[in-house]
């Protein structure tokens, strides 16, 4: 079996949640509130937010989406920011834009609903992120299938999700590492295939270990 | 006089929660905590027994001992005049009306100035719960390590004397500690989300025996072959009882079920005998309604009753967090609630729950999950997963892990 120059190394990670300052209570404020928040703020409602619902694989995709549907019942506003798929950025920045966009296209285009109170406030609020190396770390495919099912969901998510902005890459630390240490480059493409908004997390990792299998076995 | 309290139930460990959580999830409990080891931790509140924050910490602190942080748990204490003026705090936090006294602020001010004198502290992270000892934060005067201030009452609309008077206190701490982004204030402090938690080994959570629940719901005389809609609360107008029956009477026109209103309170308080007498009255002499004022004692019969429930509601006007949300969501209830208070975190309109606004509303949700138990189902299910990432109380553990990794700036 090949053996890694470089081992991969397994993390815990843990989020913080703080509170910001900023609350919206209509598109109006909404809008303000994108356009000003941290991207730290960014990061939580949209990359943090699919992770900590990775058990809902129907509809749900970020926090702005949600409390378009949910507390303005705008569906039309939800639909088009939901369909924002974060792992095509490897900038928090685009991401904002992006947000920016719709919002600003569905107010000129339905102004009366910029001052239209919503059912409940909107708390933008902010990521802080913890990690600890796990002390395990993967040379051979094999070492790295064991360490993969010892991860929690949050780590499993980090490496495979988060990992993006903090590579800048549109890829992954598993994709990475395959391709990089291992050279199995097809594994690393299948793994950056697997379609986070419809898998759940779990499911997501039965999927990760039936392809490492497959490639164990080859 | 101030005593170090030993945390009951030292015999659950953090291994019992694998059968619910995965090896893995623990495991990195564990991975976090490794960090922390030998670390000092305080927590000081007002009761060592009884209410919800007793509660946590008495399964808090031995899983934070197990994960071998060194953690002390200190509860202060005052005369009769000091609980009752903090009860008056506690009510006026929470919008109510209190006529301002300065005898009440000397008396609140000597009575945590003489719980200082007598308590020892130093620990590298000190975590005051509530109010009532908020002004201990005069003992961190020339002393190192980080001070957190866990507020588990909703601030968004405070008395201004009270919270006036107790602003100043709040402001010297590193950081404060909230049960859902609408209940904080702003802050020149950094103000955390810390959600509550329930125990899913607690007699009010355990998995029951289905034999068991059958002889609760005969005893009760609750006929398990039709729908039950249930909802568990104090009877408080608050919750609003009345609205639920309105909204079960809406829905009996359209299907064949039963009403369970299951809460205590009413003994002991004289308001919560005149509701429910007003809820028995909007009963009438419906069979199909069941109205049951159960002793505090009732952990495993509500249980029982959440288990055996077709849909769980919690139809209140303003709520704090919400936590029998929680415990119907953690048993896969299909649950339609009110878009107040905490709810809202834990019912995800559409994929952990349903959120109504209004008496009709929650009728009509009721009737959409009668007429769709497949989807019914699939929103319990999702929901019990939201619990198990969010609301156990391992993620308190998991949260307040994380809090000082990052306050000491391991990471």
């Amino acid at each position: 079996m090949k053996r890694a120059e470089h081992p991969f190394q397994f993390v815990a990670v843990s989020y913080l949640t703080r509170i910001g300052n900023q609350v919206a209570t209509t598109l109006a404020e909404l809008r303000d509130g994108l356009e000003k928040c941290s991207d730290a703020s960014i990061f939580y409602h949209t990359f943090q937010s699919l992770g900590r619902h990775h058990f809902l694989t129907e509809g749900f995709s970020n926090d702005f989406a949600q409390w378009a549907l949910a507390a303005l019942n705008r569906a039309e506003l939800a639909e088009r920011m939901a369909a924002l798929d974060i792992r095509s950025y490897t900038e928090l920045s685009d991401l904002r834009s992006d947000l920016l966009r719709i919002t600003d296209e569905f107010c000129a285009a339905y102004p009366q609903e910029l001052d239209r109170k919503a059912f409940e406030p909107f708390y933008f609020c902010e990521s802080i992120e913890v990690t600890v190396p796990k002390g395990s770390e993967a040379w051979t495919l094999e070492e790295f299938r064991r360490g993969l099912e010892h991860l929690g969901h949050g780590s499993f998510n980090y490496h495979l999700l988060m990992s993006r902005l903090r590579l800048q890459l549109r890829t992954n630390d598993f994709s990475e590492w395959f391709a990089k240490e291992l050279k199995l480059e097809s594994l690393a493409r299948r793994t950056d295939n697997i379609d986070i908004y419809t898998h759940t997390l779990d499911s997501a990792r039965s999927n990760l270990l039936q392809f490492i299998d497959k490639e164990m076995a080859a | 006089m101030t005593t170090e309290t030993k945390a009951e139930s030292p015999t659950i460990q953090l291994d019992d929660y694998v059968p619910l959580l995965g090896q893995a999830e623990v495991e990195e409990i564990r991975t976090l905590a490794s960090k922390l080891t030998g670390r000092t931790v305080q927590m000081v509140n007002s009761t060592a027994m009884g209410g919800g924050v007793a509660e946590i910490l008495n399964r808090l602190i031995p899983l934070m001992k197990e994960l071998e942080l060194d953690i002390r748990w200190d509860v202060i204490t005052g005369g009769d005049a000091f609980f009752e003026i903090t009860k008056a705090f506690h009510n006026a936090l929470h919008g109510g009306p209190y006529q301002a006294r300065q005898e009440d602020f000397d008396l609140f001010l000597a009575t945590n100035e003489q719980n200082r004198q007598r308590m020892e502290f130093g620990c590298e992270f000190t975590v005051i719960h509530d109010p009532q000892p908020i002004a201990l934060i005069e003992a961190r005067h020339g002393r190192e390590g980080h001070w957190i201030w866990r507020c588990h009452i909703d601030l968004s609309h405070p008395n201004q004397d009270v919270w006036g008077f107790l602003r100043p206190f709040v402001f010297r701490y590193d950081g404060a500690l909230f049960s859902s982004p609408s209940f904080a204030r702003q802050l020149p402090i950094p103000q955390y989300l810390a959600y509550p938690s329930i125990d899913p080994l607690s007699d009010k959570n355990k998995e029951l025996d289905a034999d068991y629940v059958s002889s609760v719901l005969e005893r009760f005389k609750i006929d398990a072959s039709r729908p039950i809609l249930t909802q568990i609360s104090r009877f408080d107008r608050l919750k609003d009882p009345a609205g639920v029956v309105r909204a079960y009477q809406i829905v009996k026109r359209y299907a064949d079920c039963q009403l369970v209103l299951a809460g205590g309170g009413a003994a002991d308080d004289p308001e919560g005998g005149v509701v429910l007498e007003e809820v028995r009255k909007i009963a009438g002499n419906d069979p199909d309604i069941h109205i049951l004022d159960l002793p505090p004692w009732s952990a495993l019969e509500i249980n029982a009753l959440q288990r055996a429930s077709t849909i769980i509601i919690q139809k209140s006007l303003r709520e704090g967090f919400g936590l029998t949300v929680t415990e119907a969501l953690w048993k896969k209830k299909p649950t339609v609630a009110s878009a107040v208070g905490g709810i809202p975190a834990q019912v995800i309109h559409k994929h952990t729950g349903l959120l109504a606004h209004s008496v009709e509303g929650t009728a009509y949700q009721i009737r959409f999950l009668l007429s769709n138990p497949a989807l019914a189902q699939k929103l319990g299910e999702q929901g019990h997963e939201h619990v198990r990432e969010h609301f156990l109380i391992t993620s308190n553990v998991k949260r307040y892990l994380t809090l000082f990794l990052h306050s000491a700036g391991i990471s």
